[in-house]
This record gives structure tokens, C-alpha cells and sequence, in this order.
């Protein structure tokens, strides 16, 4: 199992590598996730704006 | 009075030819900044010219690029702001004969200015006379392409904040293989070996830029302007 | 099948399909990651060169190909949206810039961790490594002049040209720069593509391709939403899709 973690001496590399990866991939759903939600704000403000204008 | 588009085409080119020519200063500032760049090389490298030869073709090409890009700022700028570009756009000639015109006059003005100024450099940077035709050929070529790729991103940046800074951030990266095959004729030329595989490349580069660009740029400026 | 495409170009069904399709899309995405991480680190045998270093393969390469895969979407997103002026073109163009550009990040760094070992350097200018490069600067370029211009609709329009012309240009960078490699280096270029890859090996690197396609997609979907939103606030549809 310990083989498993040097990775053949390389784990300095191999590890980092990975995990940068990953740190891309869950950037990448965080992001969305927030970008989706702040449009979803901005719209139903201006949905209420719109409303509050109407005569 | 009706203009055929040619007629068009050397007007325009004319009246820009004229207006650049009223403020000399103006056509000489990438020129200076382009022998100020050069220099800058050797007196941050401290480099006997024997050794400076080495470094000489990507220097020079870096610092034309940079030096082109000066000036591509001022492309559509000033008839924008003054409304000229939209009453040349509503002339009926169609926008991409005007955006050749003033291209190809930009490219009088600056990169062949830059051509000719290049012997001095590379004298300078201790490229020898033998590699002269090679260098003056291939930026020749080079900064021709390099005016259009600017007409686009020119078109585009007009009248935006920082546009220039944007438009260099566009168009460089879209400049690497004219850099790239530009700086490498240069080289060989000097160092003796063939120049033609670089310099067709070069040139195919340069026709392919000159045939479809004028459709980009001129469909960037009917963004802008609508 | 023009119904098809019609319905593509509506924001309201894009909007909907977007969010029913991310769940699926992010649940088949996590099996062919899982599957390939597993294969690739666990199942596929040390390379006969690179010892478990070539390991890094299993998210350099897929990441380099969606890099390329995601700024093609965009600028055909963006040719759409410019040809029939279709909004949505502009909606997946404007999504898929970050995306791309991150898996772009993410080839260059897991491209410098893997040169690290193999070639004694954390950077080379290798022809992969510095196409990958100027193709961060072209997603950098296109997300950057699309937030300069105050009017959105404008932006996304001078956006979309810039896409399409520099995916003119991603082929040309490429070759350009294998020449320019080639005047100044031998064989240094690191493939594992060279004698034939065992199955073993092979099948995990598919499937994180999939994976990583299968995630993109539903990044996307997310994305996709958001931008469609920002662009037709004011419909009447958006009333209730915002409600979830």
C-alpha cells in the first residue's frame, strides 16, 4: 500500500498533479454553482423592480 | 457624384496619407520607441555584438511587434470619435473597402516605416548585411499582417476603456506564428542556412491574413458602430 | 428535426433542459472519472520509461484535449449566435470560457509537474506546453473583451468574433510552434502516444477523456442557466423558472 503512496519515488509529482485536478474540477462546480445563483437574484430583482414600476 | 470603389479606396487612402502627414510627430513616436526598445536589449544584456547577433532576429521582431501595436491604437480611433467612420460606414461603399483603405495606409505610415528604419537596428544588434534582404523581406511581410490582425482588434476596441491595453492582449497571441516564422528567416539568413522554408510559410501566412481579414475587421466595426 | 433546432435556440427550453440534463450528466461524469482514476492508478501497470510518473497522464492529456475541444464549442457557439443571431450561441460561448480556460490551467500545471520528473524542468517550451499557453491568452482574451464593453449585447457580439477568428488561428499556433520546436530540439518531447499503449493503460485514459467531456457538459448545463438568465431577464418565462 505504501508502494502505492510513493508512487515510485515520484509522489512529490504524481500527488500535486492530481490534487490540482481536482482543485480545477471542484473550482469549476463552486463557480457555476454561484454564478447561477447570483443570476437567479439579479433576475428576480429585476422581475420585482419591473413589478413595483407597473402602474 | 458617384465613387466606384476604387475611387473610394484611393481616397481614402490619400486622406490618410495626408492626415498623417500633418502631425509628423505622430508617425515618428513608434518609430523612435522602436529604436528605444532595441536598445534596451543590449544595455540590459551587456552583450559584445559578436554575441548580440544571436539574440538579434527575436529582438528585433519583438520589439517591431510592440511597436506596431502603438500605433494601432489611433487605426479607427480618431474618425470615430469624430464621427467620420459612421458617415464612411453610411457612404455605400461598404464597410470593407474602407477598412482596406485605411488599413493599407496605416501599414504605409508605420510598418513599412518600421522596414525601412530596420537596416539601422540591426546594424545595432550586429545583424549581418548579408541578412538584410532576408530581414527587410520577411517584416515586410510581417508587419503587413501584423496591420491587419491590429485592423481587427481595433475594430473591436474602439472607444472601449483601456482599449489599447485589450487590444494588445488580443492581438498578440494571434501574432506568435508571424513572430515565430519571421524571427526564424532572420536567423537562418544569418547563420547561412535556407531561408525559403521559413519565408513561404511566412508569406502564406501573410496572404491568408490579407485575404480574410478585411471581412473580420470590417464585420468588427459594423459591431461597434450599430 | 428543424423543430430540434428551433427548440435550441429558445431560451426558456434551454434554460429547462440544461437543468434536467446536469444531474445525469454530473452522475455519468463521476462514474468515468472514478473508473479511470481507479484503473489508472490502481489496475494500469508502471510505464517501461517513466515508472509511475507517466501516471499523470490520466489528467494531463484529457485536460489538453478538452482545453482544445471546449474553445471549438465556443467559437462555434459564437458563429452561431453571429450567423442567425441566435442569443443562446452566446450564452454557451460565454459558459464555456472559464471552463475552458481552467482545463487549459490545468494542462499547463500538471504538464509542469510532469515535465518536473521527466525532463529535470518545471517548464519547457515544448510545442504542447506553449500552444497550451497561447491558448490560455486566447480564452484570457475572449472572456476579457466581452466584460469591457457596458453594453452586454455588444460585448457578447465583438466576444463571439474574436472566438471565430482566433479558432482560425489555434491550428496555425500549433503547427507554427512544432516547427519552431523542431529548428531547436530533438526528441524531447515526452509522448506516451509513441509504441503502442497496452489496454490496460489505454481504457483508463479513455475513460477519463469521457469523464472530463461528461463534466464539461454539465458545467455547462449550470453555466448555461446563468447566462440565459442574465440574458433575458426581463422575459416572462423567467418568472417561474426562477423559482426552484
Amino acid at each position: 500500500m505504501s508502494d502505492f503512496w510513493s508512487m515510485g519515488g515520484y509522489a512529490r509529482y504524481v500527488w500535486p498533479c492530481f490534487g490540482f485536478a481536482g482543485i480545477v474540477l471542484l473550482w469549476n462546480i463552486w463557480s457555476a454553482r454561484r454564478h447561477l445563483d447570483a443570476a437567479k437574484i439579479r433576475a428576480a430583482r429585476a422581475l420585482a423592480m419591473a413589478a413595483s414600476e407597473a402602474p | 457624384m458617384t465613387v466606384g470603389a476604387w475611387e473610394a479606396f484611393w481616397l481614402i487612402v490619400h486622406r490618410e496619407m495626408r492626415l498623417s502627414f500633418r502631425r509628423p510627430e505622430q508617425l515618428l513616436q513608434p518609430l523612435v520607441f522602436f529604436l528605444i526598445v532595441t536598445t534596451l536589449f543590449p544595455l540590459g544584456l551587456s552583450l559584445q555584438l559578436s554575441l548580440l547577433r544571436d539574440i538579434a532576429p527575436g529582438v528585433l521582431w519583438v520589439a517591431a511587434l510592440l511597436s506596431s501595436l502603438l500605433s494601432l491604437d489611433a487605426l479607427f480611433k480618431s474618425d470615430a470619435d469624430d464621427g467620420t467612420l459612421e458617415q464612411l460606414a453610411l457612404s455605400g461603399h461598404g464597410l470593407t473597402v474602407i477598412v482596406v483603405a485605411k488599413t493599407v495606409a496605416h501599414w504605409l505610415v508605420t510598418g513599412l516605416a518600421l522596414v525601412l528604419v530596420s537596416p539601422i537596428v540591426g546594424t545595432a544588434l550586429g545583424i549581418p548585411t548579408e541578412a538584410f534582404a532576408t530581414m527587410l523581406l520577411s517584416l515586410a511581410m510581417g508587419t503587413l499582417t501584423l496591420s491587419w490582425l491590429g485592423a481587427i482588434g481595433a475594430g473591436l476596441t474602439i472607444g472601449l476603456r483601456r482599449g489599447n491595453v485589450l487590444l494588445s492582449l488580443i492581438v498578440l497571441p494571434l501574432a506568435t506564428p508571424l513572430l515565430i516564422f519571421g524571427a526564424a528567416a532572420t536567423e537562418r539568413a544569418i547563420s547561412g542556412a535556407s531561408v525559403v522554408g521559413a519565408l513561404y510559410f511566412l508569406a502564406a501566412l501573410c496572404v491568408f491574413t490579407c485575404t480574410l481579414a478585411p471581412f473580420a475587421a470590417a464585420a468588427a466595426l459594423r459591431i461597434t458602430l450599430e | 428535426m428543424w423543430t430540434w433546432f428551433y427548440k435550441l435556440a429558445s431560451p426558456p427550453y434551454v434554460f429547462g433542459a440544461a437543468a434536467a440534463l446536469a444531474p445525469w450528466l454530473f452522475g455519468a461524469a463521476a462514474l468515468a472519472i472514478a473508473y479511470g482514476l481507479i484503473a489508472g492508478l490502481g489496475i494500469a501497470p508502471p510505464d517501461y520509461q517513466q515508472g509511475e510518473a507517466f501516471r499523470m497522464i490520466y489528467v494531463h492529456v484529457p485536460s489538453a484535449i478538452l482545453s482544445v475541444t471546449v474553445y471549438t464549442v465556443m467559437a462555434v457557439a459564437s458563429a452561431v449566435a453571429l450567423i442567425w443571431r441566435i442569443k443562446v450561441g452566446h450564452a454557451v460561448a460565454a459558459a464555456s470560457a472559464p471552463i475552458g480556460a481552467s482545463f487549459t490551467l490545468m494542462t499547463l500545471v500538471t504538464g509542469s509537474l510532469w515535465g518536473r520528473p521527466m525532463w529535470g524542468t518545471y517548464w519547457a517550451w515544448d510545442p504542447r506546453l506553449t500552444s497550451e499557453l497561447i491558448l490560455l491568452f486566447l480564452y484570457v482574451g475572449v472572456m476579457s473583451l466581452r466584460s469591457a464593453f457596458e453594453d452586454p449585447a455588444r460585448g457578447d457580439r465583438a466576444a463571439a468574433l474574436l472566438a471565430v477568428v482566433g479558432v482560425v488561428n489555434v491550428p496555425i499556433v500549433h503547427f507554427s510552434v512544432v516547427w519552431w520546436n523542431s529548428l531547436h530540439q530533438g526528441a524531447t518531447i515526452v509522448t506516451l502516444e509513441g509504441p503502442k499503449m497496452p489496454g490496460s493503460m489505454l481504457w483508463p485514459l479513455l475513460s477519463m477523456w469521457l469523464g472530463f467531456m461528461l463534466f464539461y457538459g454539465a458545467v455547462l448545463c449550470i453555466r448555461v442557466q446563468g447566462e440565459v438568465l442574465n440574458r433575458e431577464r426581463q422575459s416572462a418565462w423567467v418568472r417561474e423558472a426562477i423559482k426552484s
